[in-house]
């Protein structure tokens, strides 16, 4: 409203046309922007508000109010990973580490260990992309408060398991994503925050149900031996 | 008669069995009862500056498209108590190179600046603590002690930003005392009366008997005095001592814990001070409709203290609605630069309220009150009034429907969310 006033000029002579005019015009653009500004304010007193009240005043989880691409904690579903080792290779972190051995009794092969470690992991998306068979892809699950940094490494293979050898459009349906990591830690973010989970009850814990269409083979001797978690398994002979 | 000499003389009366006028010590009664009366005005000023913090925060929120706080008990509403704990449990940082007695004195100054004015605000037809004659000018001479305090803080905390805050300060509330000081000249020039109690009667319950509705000049006045009052307790949109863009937070920068919320008290409670004096002087104050002043005076027992609650009730109603359009205008209009404020002060504002303080005069010496000519006036500024108020409800009602239908769209929800419902 100030500078439509022109410059002040000498008292003798008449003031340039339009000052009083200038003036009294400014006044009522102060007066009517003013009731303008006041009416869009007040308007906003009767719509709804934007936020959403994270974790507890939320009709659905945030989760399932992300979009699809959202690249949140990675997940692998064993029942179509062919430990092809893609995902291993292309990371550019080295998060993903994969062990794989071949059973001498039944001669297939068998996954030993698939963990990855979500601490190191930058949600590139690389791995994700590579995968030839959807085994491996980011969810939406973004909570991933752990108790214990060694709970920040995700072990997808608790116990040997035998490498599927079915082609891609034979394979199982791919679990709902999330649904696997839901199961896998249920100390992660809110949802359950009676369990707390320390290191020893994260090894003895009951492996979650990943059982493969097909009869569970027994596993190698070798590993057998072993302790139940994969992550503490002696290396067997790397995959090829 | 004032309620609280009333009172004082009933507890001479009643519980000493003496006559007021010749007992002795008469003198220790009034000051009980002063006493009582400051901390009740205390207590006023703490219970509405506190929640009012909150509620701003809430509005605010709304008009931001946001919620506010609302974890802190239900809906948040103790947030002021835990902000309030949180202070007064920092630490009181004395800056090593301040000027100490003035540096820690200043919020006290500024507080009882505040504080002054509480004792001539009549907030019902006898609550008022002491019905001065001078009651306006008091009002704006008590208030003026901010101005030190400002200029001791800033001047105190030997900060840079802190001296700008003050001394901006300062410019800016002596300049704004020359309009908001003409524009209830052209009240007291009505009333005839300096006494805050004098100016509530001579108004009335019904609008059309209110100052703001009374003629032309007023209604300007009373514009005038609003925009000047917001200027004077330095809210936005003329908060240039705490303009966070130029200097940080202005005067109380280098304050801390106690001393700090001393300041932000101040500010709250101002925002009060302001919004009683308009209501008072342009609002009727508290009148209620349809009951004279006499009649509330001749009221016996429990029907006189319904009138006082009453009329109690209507100064805080309307007080807290002007309030209200404070805490709106700060979330709505941007902040003004140095030179704007002082244009709209020494160009705009002063030479209107002048001008509309000698409106007032002619209109006194032409118009004979209660004549046809100050009917026919009353009527057509209660007309503006309305249409004003018409214009404002259509233009909010059109703003929200234009945007309306689109949300509906895009959220599959609908936009409408009254300010009652509470998320």
């Amino acid at each position: 409203m100030v500078p439509t006033v022109p410059p002040a000029v000498s008292p003798h002579r008449r003031p340039p046309r339009g000052t009083v005019r200038a003036y009294f015009r400014n006044i009522r653009l102060a007066l009517s922007t003013a009731f303008d500004g006041m009416s869009v304010t007040m308007s906003y007193m009767f719509r709804r508000p934007l936020t959403i009240q994270y974790p507890d005043k939320i009709d659905k989880p945030v989760q399932e109010m992300l979009p699809e691409s959202y690249r949140g904690v990675l997940e692998v579903d064993m029942d179509r990973c062919t430990v092809c080792l893609q995902c291993q290779k292309i990371c550019p972190l080295g998060c993903i580490n994969i062990e794989s051995c071949k059973n001498p009794e039944t001669g297939n092969r068998e996954v030993t260990k698939f963990d990855i470690d979500i601490g190191l992991c930058m949600y590139c998306g690389l791995c994700a992309e590579t995968c030839n068979f959807d085994a491996l892809d980011h969810t939406r699950e973004f909570e991933a408060t752990v108790t214990t940094p060694d709970q920040m490494i995700l072990h997808f293979v608790e116990k040997p398991r035998e490498v599927t050898k079915l082609k891609a459009a034979e394979m199982p349906v791919r679990k709902h994503k999330g649904s696997i990591l839901q199961k896998m830690i249920p100390a992660f973010g809110r949802r359950h925050p009676q369990e707390v989970w320390t290191p020893t009850a994260y090894a003895a814990a009951p492996v979650p149900a990943l059982k493969a269409p097909t009869a569970t083979p027994k596993p190698a001797a070798p590993v057998a031996s072993a302790a139940p978690s994969a992550a503490d398994s002696p290396t067997p002979e790397q995959a090829p | 008669m004032n309620i609280m000499h009333y009172l004082a003389d009933l507890l001479v009366r009643s519980l000493f069995k003496a006559d007021p006028a010749t007992w002795p010590y008469t003198w220790i009664a009034y000051a009980v009862v002063i006493g009582v009366g400051a901390l009740l005005a205390f207590a006023f000023v703490a219970i509405f500056a506190g929640p009012v913090t909150w509620i701003e925060r809430r509005i605010a929120g709304r008009i931001q498209s946001r919620i506010g706080p609302n974890r802190n008990g239900p809906q948040g509403c103790l947030q002021w108590l835990a902000d309030g704990i949180k202070c007064w449990l920092k630490e009181d940082l004395v800056p090593a190179t301040a000027d100490k007695p003035l540096y820690l004195a200043a919020p006290y100054l500024v507080f009882t600046g505040m504080f002054g004015a509480f004792v001539v605000l009549p907030f019902g037809a006898h609550v008022i603590a002491a019905d001065l004659n001078v009651g306006l000018l008091y009002i704006l001479a008590v208030t003026s002690l901010v101005v030190v305090g400002l200029l001791m803080a800033g001047w105190g905390s030997n900060s840079k930003w802190a001296l700008f805050g003050g001394v901006r300060s300062a410019a800016q509330l002596v300049s704004y005392e020359v309009p908001s000081a003409f524009s209830l000249m052209a009240v007291v020039l009505m009333a005839g009366t300096l006494s805050t109690q004098g100016i509530v009667g001579a108004q009335g319950g019904w609008p059309w008997q209110w100052f703001v509705f009374r003629n032309p000049f007023l209604f300007a006045a009373f514009i005038m005095y609003f925009i000047s009052a917001i200027a004077e307790g330095n809210r936005t949109p003329f908060d240039l001592p705490e303009a966070e863009s130029e200097i940080i937070a202005g005067y109380n920068i280098e304050y801390s814990g106690m001393r700090f919320l001393f300041f932000l008290f101040a500010e709250w409670a101002n925002m009060w001070i302001m919004a009683a004096v308009a209501t008072l002087a342009f609002l009727g104050g508290w009148q209620i409709p349809g009951i004279s002043p006499e009649r509330i005076a001749e009221a016996k027992g429990w029907t006189f203290v319904g009138w006082q609650a009453l009329s109690f009730a209507i100064f805080v109603f309307k007080g807290t609605c002007l309030v209200f359009t404070i805490i709106q205008i700060r979330w709505t209009l941007p902040r003004l630069r140095v030179d704007q404020l002082m244009i709209t002060c020494w160009k705009y504002l002063v030479p209107l309220s002048m001008g509309s303080a000698t409106g007032v005069l002619l209109l006194m010496a032409l118009v004979r009150e209660g004549g046809i000519v100050d009917w026919v006036m009353r009527g057509a500024m209660l007309l503006v009034g309305l249409l004003v108020a018409g214009a404002y409800i259509r233009k909010v009602r059109a703003t929200f429907m234009a945007d309306r239908d689109n949300y509906k769209k895009m959220e599959g929800r609908d936009l409408w969310y009254p300010p009652y419902r509470l998320p």
